[in-house]
């Protein structure tokens, strides 16, 4: 395996510490339900440094972490493993997780 | 059924007034995630893909009427509508706030309810046949025992901290509904020279190395049970290993020591550990016994079936009562198209209400994911199938193809590694299209998604196990798993499938099973066994059939 591979993009998630929901850090330093609104970390020095940023919110999100993404037909971040496919969207068996808040 | 007394009430009011603190001190900073995180757990917390999830135990999955309007009140006021029913005879709330549960807590403990012990290394909830108490095949209701192992193991401070999970089940009947055989002790009640007392199994388990129960003990006296319990999980404690996770269960423990050399170290401890046990737990057994007496049984008569769906309801999702004019009815959760195990808040409080009129005020859980009313009068059948259908929950499709375990998987599990949920859903339709699954018969299919196996798939008649191959939903089959008292692990079919290729997968076997068997007698399981993989394996991978011929 290359030691040089590049990077893929990321973004940081967590959940929120009181209601438990899936959120996404956006540039602005906020949090946002919606993945699209994520901010895409392209350089892992700058993806590390928002993690930590993310990381020191312990009253705010728990368990942050990266999550691959990448840019999708307009731009914005769009997940890359159905895992988190799944999360940026709620469960498959109802329209009552995120899918309907989100859209 | 058991009551709880002053103890129990204040033990559980102070256990919640600690939890709320410790939720309080987490959300102002006082404790960090690090620290907070096994105090959660302890009380059934977990923070799964999407929200946080509380877990509940239904000891032995036994609920009063009242206990699941409980329920269904936590359901509506601080989920979304709907609770789900688990393998584990308990039920799950997949999206409560952290913020709200010390308040769900108070509310279950007003009846006799928690979350106790339902995650982390402790003994967990002790699971029991659905049909305890009510089944013609019994030999004794195995709840008295469940209730006191419960207690016994509850807060119990040797062992907090086993190696890893424990998992007690226990049967009072010969016909095994409880997978006794895929525990850490599986107990079944045997009678002998007038006596009672258990079989002994240990070190079953499912999981990444699926293993079936060992006899460690064919007949313990039930006065010996709780020292010889203790033993057990004493010699597990000092022996199981800490060193790594995926060998920490006690089916490893007895598969590396031997069962020889375990039986032997677990009667030495027993002989020890017996003459401590005074005669306190024996005068609790007894008063347990007691509070679990049989209602009062009003005498019915058998209520005239003309009507189809009520016929083939009566067929399917009735079992044998001890008394012949009354009924155990399986209330099947598993509507084609609907999420195996979920109620609405509605459904939970109908069947609470219909229990209550129908059926003494109890209702089971199985580890099936259905509810049962596990007394009901025949002359009541009717009126209760109208019921029951007005709120879809008349489906007559216990035991068969339709009727399938499906874990949370990648729904909702933190854990998973692809969807169960969909995949069951879309098998159940596609059975109901094809409108062959009265024809096919006796038919368990089990869904696990991931190999932690909570959907029972290493027993499943057909198992199906979901895989991350490669960022992509993956699906592997096992065939000829049986949970029963003949348990067996299924054996692999062969590569897996695509997740739009598993249900075409799913019914070209089934299919085949119905050229293949001999008659209406002859099972998808007895088929199998008969007839070996091969012609299975051949309606799976048709081209690499042709290939062969
Ligand atoms: S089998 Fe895996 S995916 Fe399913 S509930 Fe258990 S841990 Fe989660």
């Amino acid at each position: 395996m290359s030691r040089n591979r590049p990077f893929t993009p990321k973004v940081v998630t967590a959940n929120l510490l009181r209601e438990g929901d899936v959120v996404y850090l956006t540039a602005a330093g906020d949090w946002s339900p919606d993945h699209s609104a994520a901010e895409l970390l392209t350089e892992a020095e700058h993806a590390n440094d928002r993690l930590a940023l993310a990381e020191a919110q312990p009253l705010r999100v728990v368990g942050a972490y990266l999550a691959d993404a990448r840019p999708g037909p307009d731009g914005r971040p769009e997940p890359v493993h159905f895992r988190e496919g799944f999360r940026a969207t709620g469960p498959s068996n109802y329209a009552h997780g995120k899918a309907h808040e989100v859209q | 059924m058991y009551r709880y007394d002053d103890f129990d009430r204040a033990f559980l009011a102070e256990r919640n007034a600690q939890f709320r603190a410790q939720v309080a001190r987490r959300l102002d900073g006082s404790l960090t995630e690090d620290e907070f995180k096994p105090l959660r757990l302890m009380n059934g917390v977990y923070l799964q893909l999407h929200a946080y999830m509380l877990r509940v135990a239904i000891p032995y999955g036994t609920l009063s009427s009242d206990q699941m309007r409980v329920l269904a009140d936590l359901a509506q006021r601080w989920d979304k509508g709907y609770g789900h029913f688990t393998t584990r005879q308990n039920i799950q709330y997949n999206w409560p706030k952290l913020v709200d549960i010390p308040d769900m807590l108070d509310r279950l403990s007003d009846v006799g309810l928690h979350a106790i012990q339902t995650s982390g290394n402790t003994i967990r909830n002790v699971t029991a046949d659905h049909f305890a108490g009510a089944a013609a095949d019994e030999v004794a209701d195995p709840r008295p025992y469940a209730e006191l192992l419960r207690q016994w193991s509850t807060d119990h401070p040797e062992f907090q901290f086993l190696p890893r999970k424990f998992k007690i089940a226990v049967t009072g009947a010969p016909n095994d509904r409880a997978v006794t055989r895929a525990h850490d002790i599986g107990l079944v009640l045997k009678e002998r020279d007038g006596q009672l007392g258990f079989e002994v199994l240990v070190g079953g388990g499912l999981g990444r190395t699926p293993m079936i129960g060992k006899t460690v003990r064919d007949f313990l006296p039930e006065a010996d049970l709780l020292p010889y319990c203790e033993a057990i999980v004493s010699v597990y404690n000092r022996l199981g290993r800490r060193d790594n996770k995926f060998k920490a269960r006690i089916k490893i423990t007895v598969h590396e020591t031997g069962l020889d050399e375990i039986r032997r170290q677990v009667e030495e401890r027993f002989a020890e550990l017996r003459p401590l046990f005074d005669g306190t737990a024996l005068q609790v057994l007894d008063d347990l016994k007691a509070q679990f007496a049989p209602p009062a049984f009003a005498d019915s008569t058998d209520a005239p079936v003309v009507d189809p769906l009520l016929r083939s309801w009566v067929d399917t999702n009735t079992a044998g009562h001890k008394r012949a004019d009354h009924a155990i009815v399986t209330v099947s959760l598993k509507a084609h198209g609907a999420t195996p195990g979920d109620a609405t808040a509605e459904q939970m409080r109908l069947m609470a209400d219909l229990a209550e009129a129908h059926a003494y005020g109890e209702l089971r859980i199985s580890h099936e994911q259905n509810v049962i009313l596990p007394h009901v009068p025949r002359a009541a059948l009717p009126a209760l199938h109208a019921r029951l259908r007005e709120a879809g929950l008349g489906t007559a499709n216990v035991g068969l193809a339709s009727d399938i375990i499906a874990c949370p998987g990648m729904d909702y599990c933190a854990l998973a590694t692809a969807r169960s949920i969909p995949v069951a859903q879309q098998i159940a339709e596609r059975i109901d299209a094809l409108k062959i699954e009265h024809e096919v018969g006796h038919l368990k299919i089990k869904i696990s998604g991931c190999i932690n196996a909570c959907g029972h798939h290493h027993v499943g008649h057909i198992g199906i196990l979901g895989l991350d191959r490669a960022g992509v939903e993956n699906y592997q089959i096992t065939l000829g798993g049986d949970g029963s008292e003949r348990a067996a692990i299924g054996e692999r079919a062969g590569p897996g499938f695509a997740y739009d290729a598993i249900v075409p997968a799913i019914e070209r076997l089934i299919l085949a099973y119905l050229d293949l068997r001999e008659g209406p007698d002859d099972t998808f399981l007895d088929a199998y066994r008969r007839l070996g993989p091969a012609p299975f394996k051949a309606a799976l991978y048709p081209e690499e059939a042709q290939d062969a011929a």
